[in-house]
């Protein structure tokens, strides 16, 4: 009789949206949508890959208060690759009324 | 200048005393809603005022020693009747407390008062206490849960998602390294946290030191390789509270980041005790509910569950089990939005359609996560998303642990639904309704996926629900 059972090797994520293929230009398009439409405000942060699980990443910036122009924030996103390359750059949505956040996932990787 | 009674013996009707319909609640009262269901014959009026009464500071007989106080001050007043609708023998009735009938901080001396010896009231066939509005001045007495939902993210590092988890099976009979394997592979293949099942405490195949050892090295391990925040919820329920912070401590010393109690069976005085502990200690509390069906299933009798969400929430936990609506446990999805919203908003307005009678004000109590647990798999994924939003811990476990790979391919699939879920709802996408193609997509670029869904694809739990809203 085969053995039908798989082997799954454990993979290094980076937490919220980790198990998904790798997003295309569109998909962070429309995540960036849903942080302006839900009243969050965009912020990106940026990291060497060996401390990713810092709770603190270096800011890009500041959080982009007030802004509600999704072209803008996909700017920032590629003027922080740029800038760092071979860091992970994350996005994240702040939500100022629960004092946390309400979106946050990595956009590139380093 | 108020003057002094004469002291009359005897046996008075209820109504005289406890029926105030002209009666407008402060703000301070404390609020009550009781379905009752009175034996033939009796008046709406003397049965609710009864209710008050003996939920109170009444007894069936006049006391000459009630004339050295001011029982005006002090009494409970019933002061509304509705019809309940669809069922002609029953009716609610509304009852305010004065704040000074309870002890600051104690849902003991709450629930001592208002499910007390009027639970077995002759004049009464059925008793149920629907809702409870808390003022906000009693609130602010309370501890509430030790971190809440903002804060257990921030530790955590999990955000704009539900958490994923699972309680480990078989519940009971593993070895302790046996039982740590199991929580290993789960967290390796992309849950966030494990569960003790509630009736494992520390019997004798597996003890609840060995337990917390060898799950601390699995969390660490996984951790290390996953590069995600892990955890498991050490179940530290015990027979005495002694017993119960020694585990704590224990679990604590381990380095585990949350523990585990069983609110109803462990009692609210420990779970009180406990959620101080908690937060003093920077530990996260997850809450099981063991015994709550005994209490808030029967539409006629007990309290809805509700108001044990909302004392649970006063007494202190970090997670609470609110049922799932759509797997193997009871839950009908309106009701269980009503109480999901208590356990987690600031303000939750009065709103009938879902089981809620009052406003309900919670000032800055922090929230709780809803845990859904029982019975589900992955095709429930992109309903338990639309249901309990992101504030929330989605627990699989036979959904996990029964893939046909294992526990940690089980883990894969269920985090894969999970983020095609929120990624498509984000996009905008009727998930629910989509769920099939939302999926299958999904499941394209995950064979742990594709395996799950053929494995559950016939599994449904469609039954009627017992506890129906009243409408």
């Amino acid at each position: 009789m085969t053995n039908t059972i798989g082997d799954y090797q454990t993979k290094p994520t980076l937490e919220t949206f980790g198990f998904l293929p790798k997003f295309s230009a569109e998909d962070v398009q429309k995540q960036v949508a849903y942080i302006i439409a839900n009243g969050l405000t965009p912020s990106i942060e940026h990291e060497h890959p060996s401390n990713s699980m810092d709770h603190y990443w270096t800011m890009w910036k500041l959080p982009f208060f007030g802004e509600t122009n999704m072209g803008n924030v996909l700017a920032e996103l590629e003027a922080c690759r740029r800038s760092y390359p071979d860091h992970n750059v994350r996005l994240i949505g702040y939500d100022a009324y629960t004092q946390t956040q309400g979106s946050c996932f990595v956009v590139y990787e380093g | 200048m108020a003057s002094s009674k004469a002291y009359e013996a005897g046996v008075k009707e209820y109504r005289d005393k406890y029926w105030t319909p002209d009666y407008v609640p402060l703000d301070t009262d404390l609020l009550a809603c009781f379905k009752v269901t009175g034996q033939p014959g009796v008046p709406r009026e003397e049965v609710a005022a009864a209710v008050a009464a003996e939920s109170s500071t009444g007894t069936w007989s006049t006391v000459w020693s009630e004339y050295l106080t001011d029982l005006e001050f002090y009494k409970g007043r019933a002061y509304r009747i509705e019809d309940v609708p669809g069922d002609s023998d029953a009716f609610y009735t509304f009852i305010a407390y004065p704040i000074d009938l309870f002890e600051e901080g104690s849902v003991v001396n709450v629930l001592t008062s208002l499910v007390g010896n009027v639970f077995g009231f002759k004049a009464l066939k059925h008793l149920r206490l629907e809702d409870i509005r808390f003022p906000i001045a009693y609130i602010k007495t309370c501890g509430g849960p030790p971190a809440g939902i903002a804060l257990e993210r921030d530790r955590l590092n999990k955000y704009g998602r539900p958490m994923l988890g699972a309680t480990i099976k078989p519940k009971l009979g593993l070895s302790a390294k046996n039982y740590g394997r199991a929580v290993y592979e789960c967290l390796r293949g992309g849950l966030d946290m494990t569960k003790d099942d509630e009736n494992v405490n520390s019997q004798p195949f597996m003890r609840w030191r060995d337990r917390f050892e060898f799950v601390a090295e699995a969390i660490d391990k996984a951790e290390r390789e996953t590069g995600e925040r892990k955890g498991h919820y050490l179940n530290v329920t015990a027979a005495t509270p002694e017993e119960m912070y020694k585990r704590a401590e224990f679990a604590k010393e381990v380095g585990s980041p949350i523990i585990m109690h069983d609110f109803i069976t462990g009692g609210f005085t420990a779970n009180t005790g406990l959620a101080n502990w908690c937060r003093e200690n920077g530990m996260l509390l997850h809450i099981h509910r063991a015994m709550h069906a005994v209490i808030d299933r029967h539409p006629k009798h007990g309290m809805h569950f509700r108001v044990l969400a909302k004392c649970l929430r006063l007494s202190g936990g970090d997670h609470l089990h609110t049922g799932t609506v759509v797997g193997k446990l009871e839950g009908d999805r309106n009701s269980t939005l009503g109480f999901v919203d208590q356990l987690r908003e600031s303000f939750v307005p009065e709103d009938r359609s879902r089981g809620v009678f009052f406003d309900q004000d919670w000032g800055s109590l922090p929230g709780v996560m809803a845990v859904a647990s029982g019975g589900i798999h992955v095709w429930h994924m992109p309903a338990l998303v639309t249901i309990f939003g992101d504030d929330s811990m989605l627990q699989f476990g036979g959904g996990t642990q029964g893939h046909p790979w294992g526990n940690a391919a089980g883990a894969a699939a269920n985090r894969v639904a999970l983020e095609a879920s929120v990624k498509a709802r984000n996009e905008g996408r009727e998930i629910e309704k989509e769920a099939r193609d939302i999926l299958t997509e999904a499941a394209k670029h995950s064979p742990e996926l594709a395996i799950a869904m053929e494995t559950w694809k016939e599994i449904k739990f469609e039954f009627e629900t017992v506890d129906k809203l009243d409408v």
